[in-house]
Parts: structure tokens; C-alpha cells; sequence
């Protein structure tokens, strides 16, 4: 089945993802606020829409309201996609993001009703990397570039770039639920050291494989030296937050130099996150696993006899 | 068109990018200590004893600082205008409280070890921690076990009340300006349990619970008492949120007024 490119589906997708990285932006300034439990009624905020915005507060129900208003652009995506899209992976794909925003709000309400017990912080922290991969594939999948035709370029050699992108995006993730675990204290610092030094070896793995395999393909190229940049800018960025916590550990606060830096942190750790997804993505684009390319050739063999 | 047509491909990686990562998800879930799964620990079943006035002694002393307290950190409440409003001076944290002669405040005094099987009748008095100028005040109060905790709000704004307890159930309740006052109560002995205002992060105090009476928090000067201890050997211990603990053995006789001191070292032990 060929795919229809609507313009008008694509930048609604590209809004929403915006619109979502500035929603990780709220839900990261509350944590590094302290200020998760600053309402503690949900899903209304002090039994109102129209809490006084104070201290806590003003993070803690900015992060609701814009996060209702994800909600609801979400909703309305859904609905587009399905009835404009005629790929039903695609369609599926938005309902899956719908479910994961509704799943999210879910876990938020219940982050704050349990007091940030049983792991739910961990929890609401990965899933909204999740879903800002999620629409963010969303936006990929409906762009122009993806639905026009695009040159098959073979990979001969083992393991498949497939695989290395895969296990790239798989040891991000880690490294995501890593950060929000010792965000969250829920373990300590080391497993997320660590785990920046399994990243950095995945990353710089998986491009040196791409320039290696396919150093003349122009989005294989953009691809790599995106996710180097991004993780580059992350593993300094790391370094300054934690020294940041170091630094103001005495004080009696969160203090704005630690919270901005955690923010940035966090949020790029997002990036990085869609980035290594990004890589997943253009590879199966563009690259024919080994037995996709088999059949092809099995079919071409056909055709010539 | 290698991958945009295939759709059975196409929907294999969607389902294979988002299932992926979803399935992760369990394993950040669980590493959260449930604090309310603690058992308090087994006391005897043997009749409880009484303590008896004419043989029963007293503690007290004075805990000490070995050398300057750290600078009192200003804190920041433009957060906030009612609490810029409800201070002339903005506050300084009051994690580390001491005189200009060393002497610690905010320091709990208590009797860890020793105790014999006898029966403390809860107060009726209720231990009352007030939210006032955006600050908890006292900012280290010790409690019984079953004793009624009051809190009440002097402020013109909204505070959340936030205990963070590892061995009692953890609660989070708001109170506005006015509002009735919030009576709780911990049934389980704890020392010593944070107790957090997230609308305003500055906000935190301590309160410790205990199973008896004997128990006492320093004052300003650093001073400390604890009466009506029967004689016996018992383990002394003294906390601070940011020193930590020291304990001292402790023996007393019948009618004995121990005097005894602390002294905190910072970064280098302590000794008593």
C-alpha cells in the first residue's frame, strides 16, 4: 500500500513534539523543585483548576496544565491519523500514543496519590521518554522524506547495523531508567556513571559502524554526527549537574544553578533518547535486512529467468 | 521504496521501538523502600513495671560543637511574596544551630538501650509543630509513640505537610491559612523522621518518636535533660541531622543526677 503525504498531519506532529519537550522541560523543573507532592490531591489541584500558583505549586500544576494540553493534542492526532492515514501501522502507532499519554496521566496522579512510593516516579520519568519517542517517530513517520522512495543500500556484514542500532537505543534506555532511578533516590549515583561509559561505548560503536558501512549516504551521515553532538553535549552536561548537586549540597534549598542544569540534563537525556531511535529508524528505512535483501534477490533471480 | 511500502516491516519496527522500551519499564519500578512493611520490635509479655519516684534519677548535660559551625545560609523565599512579606530579615537554614561558646541546639538526647519492661502511660499533652513565617518551629521536636502530633498553620499562605517517615506510614496533607489544625499520630518508633513542606523546599523539620519517655531535645544553649529514670545501665544517644549520632554508656543509681556532655566533631567522629 503506498503512503499518502499530508502536510498538515506532519507539522501537527511536529507541534505536538514541541509541545511535549516543553512538557519534560515542567515535569523535570518539578522534580528538581522538590515540588512533586507541593498539591496532594489529583487530578484536581488543591480541589481546583485554579490553585494558588505559589512556591511548589506554580511547578507542580504547570506541569498538569500543560500536560492535560498534551493530552488533548494527543487525542486529536489519534484521530487525525486514523481517519487520514492510510498506513495502519501508522494509525496504530497513534493510538499507541494516545495510550501511553493517558497511561502517563495514570501514573502521574498515582506518583503523587502514593506519596512517590512503590516506583512510580521511575516510572512516569521512562514513560515520557517513551512517548517523546513515540511522537517523535510519529512526526518521522509522516514526514515527506519517508514516504517518497529512498535507495535500498545493502549491509553484507555481521552483526547487521539493525542490530547495532537496536542495542544502542536499548543501552540509552537503560541508562534513562538509571538517571531517573538515582533522580528519583531510589539508587545511587554509580549505576548511572556507569552506565554514561556504556552509552558513550554503544554511541561511539554504532557511528563508527555507520561511517564505516555507509559513510557516503547523506542521512546516515546527519544521523551520526547528530547523535555524537547530542550525547556529547549530554556527558558534559552530566558532569556539571552532578557537580552542581555537590556544590550546593549544603544548602537549604534547591538552588537555581543545580535545577537549571538537572533540567537541561534530563531533557537532553530525552534527546539523546530520540536520537538513538532516530538511528534505529532511518536504518530500517534504508537499509534491507539480510532477508528482505534475500527475497529480493529471489525475486529478481525470478524475473531474469 | 524500500521501507515505506513494507508495511509488515514498517509495523514490526513501530511496535518493536515502543514495546521495547515499554517493556523496561518494570525495572525501575520496586527499588522504593516500603517503609510501611517494618515491624515494631517484640517487647517482653512479662507484666509491665511502674517507675518508681523514690529510686528514679535524672540525666542532663550539655552538647558541644568542636570547633565553628558552618555559615547559616540565607534562604531564598521570593518563591513565595507571603513568606518575603512574613520575614523582615530573610532566614537562615537551621540545620546546624550553635552559640558562639559551641554549644548545639536541635539535637535529640535519648535513651537508646536498657530499658526494662515498664509501662509509659502516652501523654495527653499534644507535641505541637507550628508553620510559621514559612519556617517550622520548633524545627527538632521528639514525640511518644501514640501521642497526638498537632499541626497548625500561622501563615498567610498554603503549606503541604510531608513526613517522610522509613518505619510509619508516610502521609502529605495541605493546610491553608486558617485552616483547623492537623492532628496525627505515629504509632511506630522512629528517629528521626524529616518532615517536608514541598510548596516551600526550605521548610523541613525533625520529628523523633519514641516508645518511652525518656527522651529530650537541646535548647538554644545546648542544654539537655531527662528525669525520672530508673536506676540501671543504659545506652545514652544523642542525633543531629547533619552530625549524626554519638551514644555514651550511661549508668545510674537511685536518685543519681547524672551529668554528662557530647561533643560533635564534624568530619572527624565524635566523642562524648
Amino acid at each position: 500500500m503506498s503512503a499518502t503525504y499530508h502536510s498538515g498531519l506532519h507539522r501537527y506532529s511536529l507541534v505536538l513534539l514541541a509541545g511535549t519537550f516543553l512538557l519534560l522541560i515542567a515535569g523535570a523543573l518539578v522534580t528538581s523543585n522538590d515540588a512533586a507532592l507541593a498539591v496532594p490531591d489529583w487530578p484536581l489541584s488543591y480541589g481546583t483548576l485554579t490553585p494558588p500558583m505559589v512556591g511548589g505549586i506554580f511547578y507542580e500544576h504547570s506541569h498538569r496544565v500543560i500536560a492535560a494540553c498534551i493530552g488533548f493534542l494527543t487525542i486529536i492526532l489519534a484521530v487525525w491519523t486514523w481517519r487520514a492515514e492510510s498506513r495502519r501501522w501508522v494509525r496504530w502507532l497513534a493510538i499507541a500514543a494516545l495510550s501511553a499519554v493517558i497511561l502517563q496521566g495514570v501514573l502521574g496522579g498515582l506518583t503523587v496519590l502514593l506519596n512517590l512510593h512503590y516506583g512510580m516516579p521511575i516510572a512516569h520519568a521512562c514513560l515520557a521518554q517513551i512517548f517523546f519517542g513515540t511522537v517523535m517517530s510519529m512526526a518521522l513517520f509522516t514526514s515527506r522524506w519517508w514516504i517518497s522512495d529512498q535507495p535500498s543500500i545493502p549491509d553484507s556484514d555481521s552483526p547487521s547495523i539493525h542490530t547495532f542500532a537496536l542495542f544502542n537505543a536499548a543501552t540509552v534506555f537503560l541508562q534513562v531508567i538509571l538517571g531517573a532511578g538515582f533522580r528519583h533516590k531510589s539508587m545511587p549515583i554509580w549505576p548511572h556513571i556507569v552506565g554514561a561509559f556504556l552509552v558513550a561505548g554503544t554511541i561511539t560503536w554504532t557511528a563508527l559502524t555507520l561511517r564505516h558501512r555507509f559513510g557516503n549516504v547523506r542521512e546516515m551521515k546527519l544521523a551520526r554526527i547528530l547523535i555524537n553532538s547530542v550525547f556529547g553535549v549530554q556527558f558534559l552536561l552530566g558532569v556539571a549537574a552532578w557537580a552542581s548537586r555537590l556544590i550546593t549540597a549544603d544548602a537549604p534549598q534547591p538552588m537555581p544553578a543545580m535545577v537549571a542544569l538537572t533540567v537541561i540534563h534530563t531533557v537532553t537525556g530525552a534527546l539523546t533518547f530520540a536520537c538513538s531511535l532516530l538511528v534505529v529508524m532511518l536504518c530500517y528505512r534504508l537499509v534491507p535486512r539480510s532477508r528482505e535483501a534475500a527475497m529480493a534477490s529471489t525475486r529478481a533471480e525470478a524475473v531474469i529467468s | 521504496m524500500y521501507f515505506g511500502k513494507k508495511i509488515g516491516n514498517s509495523r514490526r519496527l513501530a511496535f518493536l521501538a515502543f514495546m521495547a522500551a515499554f517493556s523496561l519499564l518494570p525495572a525501575a519500578c520496586g527499588n522504593q523502600e516500603n517503609s510501611e512493611k517494618r515491624t515494631p520490635p517484640e517487647r517482653s509479655t512479662a507484666p509491665p513495671a511502674v517507675v518508681g519516684p523514690a529510686t528514679a534519677g535524672s540525666v542532663s548535660g550539655v552538647v558541644r560543637l568542636d570547633g565553628p559551625a558552618p555559615a547559616a545560609r540565607k534562604i531564598i523565599m521570593s518563591g513565595d511574596a507571603a513568606c518575603t512579606a512574613a520575614n523582615q530579615e530573610p532566614p537562615t537554614s537551621q540545620e546546624v544551630v550553635a552559640d558562639a561558646q559551641g554549644n548545639l541546639a536541635n539535637v535529640v538526647i535519648y535513651v537508646k538501650g536498657g530499658i526494662g519492661n515498664f509501662s509509659f502511660a502516652i501523654p495527653k499533652t499534644p507535641v505541637e509543630i507550628n508553620q510559621q513565617g514559612c519556617m517550622y518551629a520548633p524545627h527538632v521536636v521528639a514525640a511518644r509513640t501514640g501521642q497526638t502530633v498537632v499541626f497548625r498553620n500561622a501563615d498567610k499562605t498554603i503549606h503541604n505537610i510531608h513526613p517522610q517517615p522509613k518505619n510509619n506510614p508516610s502521609w502529605n496533607r495541605s493546610q491553608s491559612p486558617g485552616a483547623p489544625a492537623i492532628e496525627e499520630r505515629f504509632s511506630r518508633e522512629e528517629i528521626a523522621i524529616p518532615v517536608m513542606c514541598n510548596v516551600h523546599p526550605w521548610m523541613r523539620s525533625y520529628l523523633a518518636i519514641f516508645d518511652h519517655p525518656y527522651s529530650a531535645v537541646s535548647g538554644p544553649g545546648g542544654a539537655f535533660e531527662i528525669r525520672n529514670l530508673p536506676p540501671g545501665n543504659y545506652t545514652l544517644e544523642a542525633w543531629h541531622e547533619k552530625y549524626g549520632t554519638l551514644s555514651q554508656a550511661l549508668v545510674i543509681s537511685a536518685k543519681e543526677a547524672k551529668k554528662v556532655s557530647f561533643v560533635f566533631r564534624p568530619g572527624a567522629g565524635a566523642s562524648r
